[in-house]
């Protein structure tokens, strides 16, 4: 196979992207945590409105000592999922979160970018 | 979530079929859907939607509000041939998302040169399509206008159900190409898969211009899967 000098295979195949990234991947790493016998949450984006940082279906997923991978926004509201996914793992019951600047009132955690967006977040198992 | 989806799913994944997780908001139910399951009512209908357009999002439906969370692989074009079409083709695609490519065993083709930033492969399809089988979510353009080359990946793109097969050459060309098809045990069926003369008759002329074609015809042919060949399952 012929590459770029300096190129690794591994970035080639990151490049091109059609193979999982396992070490980043964000359920890949859940089924490891899993694996590991670790209490996990999945939070996943499910709503949308206006500029999003993230797309629908994009996972934060979050272990019960608050390690997490992944993302549901630019970084803006991961600290806020991930407190509330620690009470999830806790409780077993799962939430639906809503994050935005018309929310203020509900949450002190806003997207500076105007979007909102609601994060489903659910125990593993 | 249900351990035994978030298992299924990523098996799924990392075998590049397509999955749509589908969960319950109201009791927090899930379950994995593939690709050619039958699911009824407006759920099913919603869930053909998502592996069509790889588009996640809520749905109501049964007066109950689901989530489908549609896990698509990353569609790609194998082109077979290091050629000037390949050149124009690699770019174009990749910009419009289908990460290409290059097969070639002819080393003046194949050469780093004349194609940076593409994964290039100066081999025998045979060989590259061992250790990289063809799927359902590739698409292949065979492009060198020789059968030694070109044969082998036609045939290993149908049995492997890739979403788009073109091949380029006339009519006449095909003709000879369908009968050295027919020899090594492809059925008429999959012959009538195979794009030929290749690209959207938009009237292209050079180089770039067959790649336009070319490109435009993948984008078609991943965007109405489902809706032309039912039952072709990867």
């Amino acid at each position: 196979m012929f590459l770029r000098e300096k190129q690794t295979l591994r970035e080639a195949i990151m490049e091109n992207s059609i193979y999982l990234d396992e070490a980043r991947d964000p359920l890949i790493i859940a089924e490891g945590w899993m694996k590991d016998g670790k209490d996990v949450a999945i939070a996943t984006v499910v709503e949308t409105w206006g500029s999003a940082p993230r797309p629908v279906g994009s996972h934060l997923v979050i272990d019960a000592d608050g390690n997490f991978h992944g993302s549901v926004s630019g970084g803006c509201v991961e600290g806020a999922v991930v407190t509330e996914a620690i009470d999830v793992i806790g409780s077993g019951k799962a939430r639906m979160l809503e994050f935005g600047v018309a929310d203020e009132t509900a949450w002190q955690v806003g997207l500076s970018c105007g979007g909102r967006i609601k994060v489903y977040v659910e125990r593993l198992g | 979530m249900d351990p035994y989806a978030l298992k299924t799913l990523n098996a799924e994944r990392r075998a590049r079929r397509a999955a749509i997780l589908v969960t319950d908001l109201g009791d927090g139910r899930d379950r994995i859907v593939r690709e050619g399951d039958q699911v009824a009512g407006d759920l099913g209908a919603a869930i053909a939607r998502a592996f069509r357009t790889g588009n996640s999002g809520p749905v109501e439906a049964e007066g109950r509000t689901f989530f489908l969370n549609a896990h698509l692989p990353q569609p790609r074009l194998v082109v077979i041939g290091a050629v000037h079409i390949s050149q124009a083709l690699a770019p174009m695609a990749k910009i419009a998302g289908y990460p290409v490519e290059i097969v070639d065993p002819r080393t003046a083709f194949a050469t780093p040169d004349r194609f940076p930033d593409v994964a290039l492969h100066a081999e025998w399809p045979q060989d590259v399509l061992s250790r990289q089988p063809l799927d359902g979510y590739t698409a292949l353009a065979a492009v060198t206008h020789d059968p030694k080359i070109d044969d082998f990946a036609l045939k290993a793109a149908l049995d492997a159900n890739c979403f788009y097969v073109g091949a380029l050459g006339s009519r006449k060309t095909h003709a000879k190409r369908v009968e050295r098809l027919l020899a090594l045990g492809a059925t008429a069926d999959q012959i009538a898969r195979i794009h030929a003369p290749i690209g959207l008759d938009i009237g292209a002329s050079s180089p770039a211009e067959i790649a336009v074609a070319i490109l435009a015809q993948t984008i078609h042919a991943f965007r109405s899967r489902g809706l032309e060949a039912k039952g072709a399952v990867a």
